[in-house]
């Protein structure tokens, strides 16, 4: 966990540049302000002007234009076109647009048929819980580590960043017993959303990114608050939380995605169909669901993270260079 | 900022105990009573820990020491545990599908580094490359991010559809390329799903990578023009030497996310053909969950915590020799 940023991540007023840098980010003390026309890479302007530079540029665009579109578009709309088209027609003549026309009953049978309405709610429910537990956890404990730092916490920083180096197959079987038999309350939370919701909020990875945003808060708003009379509460709801959306969102969408992205774990504590979000039902109900409904369901399953990912690109994006920062 | 400040609150706001009378004692100044904890926020510290220590200690700190516990005892859901000594891992270690997990996810890394491992460093230098379009190209390139993992393996699954009409078929077709078994053939099997989590996964390291390669310092790449190097010299020796702690990290990443595959082999093919893509997570899901027998929860906590010891011996010899290389 080296090469920690100098400064709070994502400070960057929206819109701040004229044209958004790819990634807000201010890494290895370079200054965020650098403006990035003014970077170069590789290529000089002087490279730039070859004919020879520019004729293999020409053909870099060319390759990464036709290879990503190819690679990262095809898959979609391949599904899409196949979503809407009878089983015989993508079976026999996969790249043909509709020889036998449209077959829009596809969507709606899998909607009403295989249930996918239930199961899409059931992954809204699961990701909605998910999404609020890791935040509630990630911000108190946050908050309690950076900001009031009791004598123990360098004690819980230590606990939870061990955490980190725990590959999470460790946690498998002791944590699916748990579920079954948890301390306390005495009864299982088989078949309940507390057993997918509770395991994801004891997060590390978050806490860690909450506690460096809350590290890099300036503390004299904090205690100008303090000497206003605002309790620990109160500074934690109307100063510390409005002055780090930045971070809440990046943790918020890697909470919503992985909950959506997540397999084995709702395969195991959620055996009943009722409850089963579209990750766990897509498979089960493969092998009884005729191909063309089937790719119907894989697209309307599909079609929230990719909107979602078209609606906040900025902030997948920097979450994604964020995770790296990280790592880094 | 500036502010006036009333002594008493930044007193109380300090978190120091009252002053003490004159007659105590100077060693017993800084003596901490119930009184005083509570004075200096010990009770709303301690509802900011709160949610973290009940959630960490419930299904992180817990489930992490009774791994360890579990692979010493016999345990089923029946009777009480039993203490077993090492019987779990002797009975691991002379499993014969055990060679045959460890060699197939050997293989699954390997393939995954040699195709997985450059490719998104290759395209990463090229999007930063051009100059127009580079917002576009990361978009497409992460939407095979977004896609959730099950439905991209179910839908690659008809992709991999092993007759002449299968789409992956039809397109080597188009090459006069003849059709290929893709996931019934144990030759083909493990390639197969190799392209997919490469697909799957490039897109999340090239925005690292495009994060990383914004941070060299132009100056370099300036300098290194002065001395005469063309392009490729500056990429040899200006871009990769200043990627080369980000290049680490993903490469120790990578390997520790590659040998703990799962969703691939239990979607796509279930450890088949004739056990072809058994990988070790695979066999640990056997032998906790798809027993016959019932639960053999020893033997996968044995298997899971061998897994987790190899893991952090490989990063810390890992580290021990790339130390002398990543920094100056």
């Amino acid at each position: 966990m080296t090469g920690a940023p100098d400064q709070p991540l994502l400070d960057r007023p929206h819109g701040a540049a004229p044209r958004p840098r790819l990634l807000g980010l201010a890494r290895r003390g370079r200054a965020a302000s650098t403006d990035e026309q003014g970077d170069r890479g590789v290529l000089s302007t002087a490279d730039r002007r070859r004919g020879s530079v520019r004729a293999s540029m020409t053909f870099v665009h060319g390759f990464l234009f036709v290879g990503l579109v190819v690679a990262g578009l095809g898959p979609l709309l391949w599904l899409a076109k196949a979503a809407v088209t009878p089983t015989q027609d993508t079976l026999s003549q996969p790249f043909a647009l509709w020889p036998n026309g449209v077959d829009w009953a596809n969507l709606e049978s899998a909607w009403n048929d295989i249930h996918i309405d239930q199961y899409f709610l059931n992954t809204i429910w699961v990701a909605a819980g998910s999404w609020f537990f890791q935040l509630l956890i990630a911000t108190t404990a946050g908050y309690a580590l950076s900001v009031l730092r009791p004598k123990y916490a360098p004690i819980l920083n230590a606990l939870v960043l061990a955490t980190l180096f725990i590959p999470a197959v460790v946690l498998l079987v002791p944590l699916y017993l748990t579920i079954l038999n948890p301390p306390v309350i005495g009864t299982s939370l088989l078949n309940t959303y507390w057993a997918v919701w509770l395991p994801a909020a004891a997060n590390a990875f978050n806490i860690l990114l909450v506690k460096r945003f809350f590290d890099g808060l300036p503390r004299e708003v904090f205690e100008a608050a303090k000497t206003d009379g605002a309790g620990p509460f109160r500074v934690f709801w109307s100063i510390v939380l409005p002055m780090s959306k930045p971070i809440l969102g990046v943790v918020s969408v890697f909470a919503v995605i992985a909950a959506w992205k997540d397999f084995l774990w709702p395969l195991l504590v959620l055996p009943d169909p009722a409850v089963q979000p579209l990750s766990v039902r897509l498979p089960a109900v493969q092998s009884q669901t005729e191909l063309d409904v089937f790719l119907a369901a894989l697209a309307i399953s599909t079609l929230i993270p990719v909107v979602l990912f078209l609606l906040f690109q900025r902030l997948f994006l920097r979450g994604a260079g964020l995770g790296g920062a990280v790592k880094g | 900022m500036t502010m006036t400040r009333d002594p008493e609150v930044a007193d109380a706001a300090a978190d120091r105990p009252p002053r003490p009378p004159s007659d105590v004692p100077a060693h017993r100044k800084r003596r901490r009573t119930p009184m005083t904890w509570l004075r200096g926020g010990g009770l709303s510290n301690l509802a900011f820990v709160a949610p973290m220590l009940v959630v960490f200690a419930v299904f992180s700190w817990g489930p992490i020491v009774q791994a360890v516990v579990m692979s010493f005892q016999k345990t089923n859901l029946v009777s009480p545990p039993v203490f077993v000594g090492i019987d779990n891992f002797v009975r691991v270690l002379s499993d014969p599908n055990l060679g045959t997990a460890v060699v197939n996810t050997l293989y699954f890394a390997l393939l995954a580094l040699l195709f997985g491992f450059p490719l998104p460093l290759l395209l990463a230098v090229m999007m930063s490359e051009v100059r127009r379009g580079k917002g576009l190209y990361s978009a497409l390139a992460y939407l095979p991010v977004v896609i959730p993992p099950v439905v991209a393996v179910l839908l690659w699954k008809v992709f991999y559809n092993a007759s002449p009409d299968g789409v992956f078929n039809t397109i080597l077709g188009w090459v006069g390329i003849p059709p290929q078994p893709w996931l019934q053939s144990s030759a083909t099997v493990m390639p197969s799903l190799v392209l997919e989590a490469t697909w799957a996964a490039a897109g999340g390291a090239i925005i690292i990578y495009l994060a990383a390669l914004i941070a060299v310092p132009p100056e370099l790449y300036d300098a290194a023009e002065v001395d005469g190097a063309g392009i490729w010299r500056k990429i040899w020796h200006v871009t990769l030497p200043q990627l080369r702690g980000v290049l680490f990290i993903m490469l120790i990443l990578q390997v520790i996310a590659t040998s703990q595959v799962f969703l691939e082999p239990f979607l796509f093919t279930g450890g088949g053909p004739n056990n072809a893509t058994l990988t070790i997570l695979l066999l640990i899901y056997r032998y906790a969950f798809q027993n016959s027998l019932g639960g053999a929860y020893g033997e996968a906590t044995a298997l899971s915590l061998m897994l987790a010891i190899f893991l952090a011996l490989l990063s810390w010899a890992y580290f021990k020799l790339t130390e002398r290389w990543s920094t100056n």
